[in-house]
């Protein structure tokens, strides 16, 4: 199977899906003719034309709550919002609007809109534009939250957004943009809420999202040398949550650990560590640890940002915590 | 300006169906029949009928927080909006929206808003989308003169005019935004003057004259027909009441009943109502019938409002999504 990169993955569910549905229409800051900050949107204006490809003012609130009232006359907008911190510009858009016109409106208006952003830190970005707030979201009622983490699942995903007459925060990771993997070229959705068992193992669950589902992945090779079996779980969305999946995992090895480049505080790992606490107790044989970004802004200084990204390092030494647990 | 007689009357009808709506919630607020935040609309609803005289069932409007005169002015149907303002599953948002979220797509109406500002880019994509599926519908954003130094106002003008949308900006200058008063929030005395930063035009009319209104608004939505882009029409008016119901109304904090009391005599209903008597379209008797009439209605909606149910605890967890899987259990 051929390889592509998750940018181009992306790009090309992108492609595809506004060759078959004309109700899609891009919106964004740098998308057209520079083809977006990460390079996303390529090509997409010359194939598309202006109509389809807008590049807009420096507006985020006035681009985001464009696409809501587009959405809500017909069409199906995908907007780019830079990073994710810019999405604080927009905040009333999603919040108020995009997320709760559905409800509000006793289910007469809807909202199918996609809002593309991004995560992660270590492109020496300093604190604005690195953050990793996609757990924010899952505390939004009304918003579903895709958080691919392979080049595959980021094209299956996005046919999934795309499909959906919901509106969908699509959180991608900046690092992975350039990461490749197999992608089948012919069209696939991968459905919301269905977790992937990236790996399967008996002795400790990590629950991985983003970048952290590789590092996870290359732990877990590592400890199986030493006859540690660990199953990494990706959810793939965290709204809606494939809570089964994760409690089966636990309930199978009894442990868990939860990684996610979000400030641990009020994050991912927090809310999936209290659903297994409350849901899955009795079948607990270790506390549950978390992987995360320290409670900090993030950090200009290449030191002290390659420190606050939690990687390999982070998840063997909560590995060792819970194997050293009797 | 060649209205019909016909048309005429159906707007004096709307603006005194929406003085009697808002009398009526009133009364129910004050027996606490009505709960929440009730804005009502009294003293402005020129600026609503006029301005949607000039829509087809398929146009868009943005409301804002003090939307009833917008739903009513737009067609809404009364008996759904009182229901729903008593939180009954009757009502237009199955009782989940209340007073500030009246929505109801079939006829144009993209959803009163809770947000001073918010209802305005929502209005810049409804036009996005009018343009891009090539139909020649409008949209008209209202927003209060508060609204006015929100920046989505800013983001809105300016990417309506970039892209040539047609979205007819109407701002019910009322005055006040809360208590806070128009000189004490902004230098300009005319909120179409921001018009010129965006290169589209911008006029001020008296919002207490329904056929001013009508008749600015009509060109601003010709000029949107016909592919020539937004405009921004400012309408002075007055809220004759508090901010919202429960408001120490008669605003001894903010302002005095001296200074209510010449915008009452300003009645935009009574002004249109000699108008029309003047112009012989209306006889004190026709007068009567429809006043009799737009009460009966009201009378019905409370009537409809009070027996219908309140919404099952079950249902607090339907219309989160489409498909309504539901929120978190």
């Amino acid at each position: 199977m051929r390889e592509i990169s998750y940018a181009q993955a992306i790009n090309e569910a992108l492609r595809e899906n506004m060759r078959r549905n004309s109700r899609i229409i891009l919106m964004g800051e740098d998308i057209g003719r520079y083809g977006g900050i990460f390079q996303v949107t390529a090509g997409l204006l010359d194939e598309f034309g202006p109509e389809r490809v807008i590049d807009t003012p420096i507006s985020e609130s006035g681009f985001v709550g464009t696409c809501v009232g587009a959405a809500m006359t017909g069409l199906h907008p995908v907007a780019e919002v830079m990073f994710i911190d810019f999405t604080t510009c927009a905040m009333d858009m999603i919040v108020n609007q995009m997320a709760k016109m559905h409800y509000m409106s006793g289910g007469r208006g809807k909202v199918p809109f996609v809002l593309r952003t991004n995560i992660g830190a270590g492109r020496g970005a300093a604190a604005q534009h690195s953050q990793s707030f996609h757990s924010f979201f899952m505390h939004i009622p009304g918003l579903k939250v895709a958080t691919p983490a392979t080049p595959y699942d980021a094209k299956g995903l996005m046919n999934t957004a795309l499909a959906d007459e919901n509106p969908v925060m699509f959180i991608e990771h900046k690092k992975l943009f350039i990461t490749k993997g197999h992608v089948p070229e012919e069209a696939y959705a991968i459905p919301f809420g269905k977790a992937d068992i990236k790996r399967e193992g008996t002795d400790i669950t990590i629950v991985a999202t983003h970048a952290l589902v590789q590092k996870s992945l290359n732990v877990a090779e590592e400890m199986s040398r030493e006859g540690v079996e660990i199953e990494v779980l990706d959810p793939r969305t965290i709204t809606p949550l494939d809570k089964e999946a994760i409690l089966n995992s636990v309930k199978k090895t009894g442990k868990l650990i939860t990684a996610d480049e979000g400030c641990l505080t009020g994050g991912f790992g927090s809310e999936v560590a209290a659903i297994v606490a409350q849901e899955a107790f009795d079948y607990l044989e270790a506390p549950i640890m978390r992987v995360g970004s320290p409670d900090t802004p993030v950090p200009f200084s290449p030191p002290l940002e390659q420190f606050y990204i939690p990687d390999e390092g982070s998840i063997k030494d909560a590995v060792s915590r819970i194997l050293a647990y009797q | 300006m060649g209205l019909s007689k016909q048309k005429k009357l159906e707007m004096f009808g709307k603006m005194v169906k929406i003085r009697f709506f808002e009398e009526r919630i009133v009364d129910l607020y004050a027996r606490g029949l009505v709960p929440g935040l009730a804005h009502l609309y009294i003293g402005e609803e020129a600026v609503a009928v006029g301005a949607c005289a000039n829509l087809r069932d398929d146009d868009y409007i943005t409301s804002t927080h003090r939307g009833h005169g917008h739903v009513i002015a737009k067609g809404g149907d009364v008996r759904s909006m009182m229901a729903e303002l008593f939180g009954k599953t009757t009502g237009y948002c199955k009782g989940k929206g209340g007073s500030m979220h009246i929505a109801d797509v079939n006829i144009g109406i993209l959803g009163a808003n809770g947000i001073a500002g918010g209802g305005l880019p929502i209005a810049v994509g409804a036009g996005l989308s009018a343009k891009y599926r090539k139909t020649d519908q409008v949209t008209i954003c209202f927003f209060g003169d508060g609204a006015s130094n929100n920046g989505t106002f800013h983001e809105s003008l300016n990417l309506a005019a970039v892209h040539g949308l047609p979205v007819i900006f109407t701002c019910e200058n009322n005055q006040y935004g809360i208590s806070t008063a128009q000189k004490t929030h902004q230098t300009i005395k005319d909120v179409s003057v921001r018009s010129t930063a965006y290169d589209i035009p911008g006029v001020t009319v008296d919002g207490n004259d329904v056929m001013a209104v009508y008749e600015a608004i009509n060109e601003a939505v010709q000029r949107a027909r016909s592919g020539k882009g937004p405009s921004l029409v400012e309408c002075k008016t007055y809220r004759w009441r508090g901010h919202h119901e429960g408001d120490p109304n008669l605003g001894e904090r903010y302002r005095s009943r001296e200074d209510i009391k010449p915008w009452i005599e300003k009645c935009p209903i009574t002004r249109f109502e000699k108008l029309l008597l003047k112009e012989k379209v209306l006889t004190q008797a026709k007068i009567d019938g429809i006043k009799e009439a737009g009460k009966k209605e009201i009378d019905e909606a409370v009537e409809f409002a009070n027996n219908s149910s309140f919404p099952k605890h079950e249902e607090i967890y339907q219309d989160v999504f489409q498909e309504e899987m539901g929120g978190s259990r």
